[in-house]
């Protein structure tokens, strides 16, 4: 700690740290520009400067920059000094000379740091008598929005996409007063981040293009915390709604999950829910029916017949555990085929048996090497890729603290590091966007990664089973793994669920495990499929599989399928055979899916925006997300609905239960491994000051006029029993606890860069610590013994090759495939092999591969990658009408 | 006893003063143009729509009573999709008028507005906007600010340079 005097009076402050950073912990305002929490300080805007005094007795002073002036003990600045004042307001006024007059028309405005910083430093009037510079704008894909004129040169945008998340497109071109921010030539920005220019633009060259499309201000919308529901990561966000419609998705800060930033199939991935085709009216055999019809046909198909229920890894803990207590425990299925079953299983065994923690992802930055096994995380979970980015520069800068270049001093630290990476080593069946931060890369098929990943875990600890007859090459790669995870202080193994692959994951934890033992810090992180998979795989149920061949030996029965497309998850003609043998089918979803076209029964369930839940991340961390907004009458949520079915059937244990709190409550106590999800978020009695905490802004217009072309007599808000927000701008108006903050926002600080002021320490928790339960903790070292099996060496099989999913994160993710901006950018599909496998087969890119794998038969066009191992193909996982297989397997070639 | 006397003389007095009773509606009221009264979307110059939907007026509203939904066309102009203001909640404030930034919500010196029938005081775009410029003749917003529209293209705004070649290396 050290002591420092600004304006005369003394404050404590962390010692390392920059000034600017320092005064605005301590809650001072202090405009900026190119500073970022997450981006350090380049001293490009020269806004942010405060006057420093020698001593007690200079009165003079001088004007520094505070985000270029480390904190020193006993220093003594002046922000309010008058000549300091002078200058900021000086440098916000040179700044606005070419800024365009278009805030009425700027999606920035309202929300927009530069309108904040000039409002702050008093500057109101043009004196600049001379013309404005102009630039011509770019198209910038479906993402983003680009209108250049209002840039301030702050440079923000270029070091978040180049430096931050590793983007190649996004450049400053031209010189001096001229500079130009944007692509070599117009075109879709290729980074997966790109949304988080909206974000990290201080005003509105780069804005949100969806949100364009039916504008709203920030203050008109309403909010509520979220969670991201497009893969297993758990990405905190703020949804916000208008009319009716869900209109934005933008980062909720979470100091251990996501921090300032999203990648872009969580924040352009929300079309969905506004889709036209989605479910909106319950269906009895194709027919819109009344709710009243519905659960009267529903309660005619449960009693007297068998029901079971098919659970799902997209669907909140409470619908799926709502559903299993309808059914009961014994006819309760979790919705995804068997592999996936066992794949979640076996992330739950490792996670809780054995001694390596889950990290949290923000963890993983400041992890020093990192073993990657089988993932293409760009593609599966995109923001633990950008965590892994930031990871390799943990080595490099800790080099640069040793000659005193702090982490904070951007432009500095990264002249020092140049082109130093900290280790990296990729194991992946094809190339993947991180290859290029790699120290180096490992290419096979599933099994041969699993080899190395043993190979590596038995030089760390020899009691782990070794492998046999490994190539020299193999021994090579896996020795040097080995030391250098040796050598490191917080090393971590990351794999998942991507390649389908059990040994892969095994081989992970035994990596992990084994550095463990040698009492390191090791960390491991475990990607999923789905949002809730984790949250699933906790809750006790039986295999897919086992429901299909129940039904298919016994007739008269009928299953409720939640918020599930089984034919994502079984073969299409073993559900077919299953739709067709069942005697009803009920499924409650709100996306039209080949099995609600199916179905006999639909019922409309609410979205995540529309639905109160808990999932569970890939770290093992239970996050809540709220309702933002009473969907139109008929939908509701699926936990909800499951409720007034078991009301309409006299349920014994369902008709005690009436809202969310019930639910969770109920949950908490029966399943063994979810205990401490009730705590996540305080109870729907909690108050502030007695009051509610609301999910509109003070600011919140249209009260009295939205709805009166309907009816000019407002109509009473809707009242929230599940959750302690309202539905209206009235109530609490401080900072709320820290997992229900609907929306950032703090006076004079109207911009996304309030978040500032939630935090105790700039960049750091929240303030009442960051939101999340974590469910799983690791045991004692040695408590679990070491995975064995290791499979045999890879080998080509003739007329034969190993197929293997290629993931998308445009394609591969089933809500998000129905958002409009995202179906743009989503491949078409296609199968992958290697050079040599194609000229074998005299192939050539665009011809087309006709072959058989588990039973179903593909012709599909061929692209070629020197990148594939040989005896492996490739094919896209998930696309729309490209059917799901378990894979990898074997394909027979036609 | 005088005090009455006097208050009687001066009442009748005032049977001669000139009347300040109007005989409504035969005769109309003379208001003054600055009189805040019926609220109008105007026209600019050009006869493009003023309004560009920026939500100013609704936020500066103190009843909430106006509601709207910022679309734009194809060249990049936006303008309101529908723009409602509830008048059996207006106040007549006139911060509306004080928000906008581009002069399209103005009030106009006219009270008629009377209805038998609460809903039909809810005015939707079509009653509200109309053929003219109202009481701000001249200005054209888009004329001022930087966005490009159709007709319009960057650099051809008032007093504004046009736009940068980033490839020139000249100085």
């Amino acid at each position: 700690m050290a002591t420092v005097y600004i304006d005369n009076k003394s404050y404590e402050v962390g010692a390392g740290k920059n000034l600017l950073e320092s005064c605005l912990s301590l809650g001072l305002d202090l405009p900026y520009f190119c500073w970022h929490p997450s981006l350090g300080s380049v001293g490009a805007c020269r806004q942010c400067a405060v006057k420093v005094y020698k001593d007690a007795d200079d009165k003079k002073g001088r004007l520094i920059m505070s985000c270029m002036e480390p904190v020193a003990d006993n220093q003594r600045i002046s922000i309010q000094d008058p000549e300091a004042k002078e200058f900021r307001e000086h440098v916000v006024e040179w700044l606005m000379t070419n800024h365009p007059h278009d805030c009425a028309v700027c999606d920035e405005g309202g929300a927009c740091h530069l309108q904040d910083m000039t409002v702050m430093t008093g500057h109101n009037y043009r004196h600049f008598q001379y013309k404005k510079r102009t630039y011509q704008n770019q198209y910038l894909g479906p993402f983003i929005n680009h209108e250049m004129n209002r840039c301030i040169q702050c440079y923000r945008c270029v070091r978040f996409y180049k430096d931050y998340a590793g983007g190649k497109d996004l450049d400053a071109f031209a010189s001096r007063n001229q500079v130009y921010f944007g692509r070599h030539e117009e075109g879709t920005l290729e980074s997966e981040f790109s949304g988080n220019l909206a974000e990290i633009c201080p005003t509105g060259v780069f804005t949100d293009k969806t949100l364009k499309e039916h504008y709203t201000r920030k203050w008109d919308l309403t909010n509520a915390p979220s969670i991201c529901q497009h893969c297993s990561v758990g990405c905190n966000t703020i949804a916000g709604e208008r009319y009716g419609e869900l209109r934005s998705i933008v980062n909720r800060y979470n100091g251990k999950v996501n921090g300032y930033f999203l990648c872009d199939r969580g924040r352009f991935g929300y079309g969905f829910v506004n889709a036209e085709d989605r479910i909106r009216k319950p269906r009895v055999r194709h027919e819109t029916v009344s709710r009243e019809t519905v659960l009267e046909e529903i309660k005619r198909s449960i009693l007297g017949h068998n029901v079971i229920g098919i659970g799902s890894p997209r669907a909140s803990l409470q619908s799926n555990f709502v559903l299993k207590a309808l059914v009961g425990e014994d006819n309760f299925y979790h919705g995804v085929n068997d592999n996936e079953h066992n794949l979640g299983d076996l992330v739950v065994k490792i996670l809780t048996e054995g001694p390596a923690r889950s990290l949290p992802l923000k963890e993983v930055e400041n992890c020093d090497a990192v073993f990657i096994l089988g993932e293409d995380l760009t593609n599966t979970a995109p923001m633990v890729a950008l965590a892994v980015r930031q990871s390799v520069r943990r080595q490099p800068l800790q080099h640069a603290a040793k000659n005193n270049i702090v982490e904070w001093n951007d432009a500095a630290a990264r002249e020092f590091i140049q082109d130093e990476k900290g280790p990296l080593f990729m194991a992946t069946v094809h190339t993947t966007k991180l290859d290029e931060l790699a120290t180096r890369v490992y290419r096979a098929e599933p099994d041969n990664i699993a080899r190395l990943g043993f190979a590596v875990a038995h030089l760390l600890d020899p009691e782990a089973p070794a492998v046999d007859d490994l190539s020299n090459d193999e021994k090579e790669q896996a020795l040097q793994i080995a030391n250098t995870l040796q050598q490191v202080q917080r090393p971590v193994i990351i794999s998942g669920t991507g390649c389908g692959s059990e040994i892969i994951l095994r081989a992970a934890a035994n990596v992990a495990w084994a550095l463990q033992k040698k009492n390191k810090a090791a960390g491991i992180v475990l990607t999923l499929s789905e949002s809730n998979a984790m949250g699933l795989a906790l809750l006790n149920g039986h295999r897919l599989q086992s429901a299909l061949d129940t039904i298919l030996n016994r007739r008269d029965d009928t299953v409720i399928i939640l918020e599930n497309d089984l034919y994502r998850h079984g073969p299409p003609s073993v559900v077919d055979e299953f739709m067709k043998t069942c005697h009803n089918v009920i499924v409650v979803d709100y996306l039209n899916t080949p099995t609600t076209q199916k179905a006999s029964v639909v019922v409309p369930a609410g979205t995540f925006a529309e639905s109160d839940g808990t999932v569970v991340n890939n770290e093992g961390r239970a996050q809540r997300f709220f309702q933002v907004y009473e969907p139109a009458q008929g939908m509701q949520e699926s936990w909800r609905w499951l409720l007034n079915i078991g009301a309409a059937v006299d349920h014994p244990r369902l008709a005690a239960w009436k809202n969310f709190e019930d639910v969770t409550r109920a949950l908490a106590a029966e399943e063994v491994l979810l205990r401490g999800v009730e705590k996540v978020t305080p109870p729907s009695s909690f108050r502030m000051a007695g009051q509610r905490i609301p999910r509109e802004s003070h600011r919140y217009s249209g009260r009295t006029s939205m709805n009166a072309a309907i009816n000019v007599s407002e109509p009473k808000p809707p009242e929230d029993a599940d959750s302690s927000l309202s539905y209206t701008m009235e109530g609490y108006r401080g900072q709320a606890p820290s997992s229900m903050i609907p929306f950032f926002w703090s006076p004079g600080w109207n911009s996304v860069q309030s978040v500032n002021k939630y935090q105790d320490e700039v960049g750091h928790a929240l303030r009442d610590g960051d939101p999340g339960v974590r469910l799983l903790e690791p045991k004692e070292r040695g408590a679990a013994p070491y995975f064995s099996g290791i499979p045999e060496a890879f080998h080509p099989m003739k007329d034969h090759l190993l197929m293997v999913h290629l993931h998308h994160i445009y394609g591969s993710e089933e809500l998000s495939n129905h958002s409009k901006p995202v179906a743009e950018r989503i491949p078409q599909p296609y199968v992958m092999l290697n050079n040599d496998d194609a000229a074998e087969r005299r192939l050539n890119a665009g011809d087309t591969l006709t072959f058989e794998v588990e039973g179903q038969a593909f012709a599909l066009p061929v692209v070629i990658s020197q990148y594939l191992p040989k005896g492996v193909a490739g094919m896209p996982y998930g696309l729309e009408g490209l059917t799901i297989v378990e894979l990898p397997a074997w394909s027979i070639l036609k | 006893m005088f005090s009455i006397v006097r208050s009687l003389w001066i009442t009748f007095l005032h049977m001669f003063h000139k009347r300040e009773t109007i005989q409504y509606p035969e005769e109309k009221v003379k208001l003054t143009t600055r009189w805040r009264g019926r609220i109008v979307l105007t026209r600019d110059p050009d006869m493009g729509e003023r309004c560009v939907g920026c939500y100013l007026c609704a936020a500066a509203c103190p009843v909430d009573c106006i509601s709207l939904q910022a679309t734009e066309d194809e060249n990049g102009r936006r303008y309101p999709a529908f723009f409602r203001i509830n008048f059996s909640r207006c106040i007549f404030c006139g911060y509306c008028e004080e928000a906008c930034p581009t002069y399209a919500i103005q009030l106009i010196p006219d009270f008629e507005m009377g209805e038998y029938n609460r809903q039909n005081l809810v005015y939707e775009k079509k009653d509200l906007l109309i053929d003219g410029q109202g009481k701000y003749a001249g200005y054209n917003y888009y004329k001022v600010a930087g966005m490009a529209i159709g007709g319009k293209d960057k650099g051809e705004a008032e007093n504004e340079n046009p736009p940068v070649d980033v490839k020139s290396l000249m100085p």
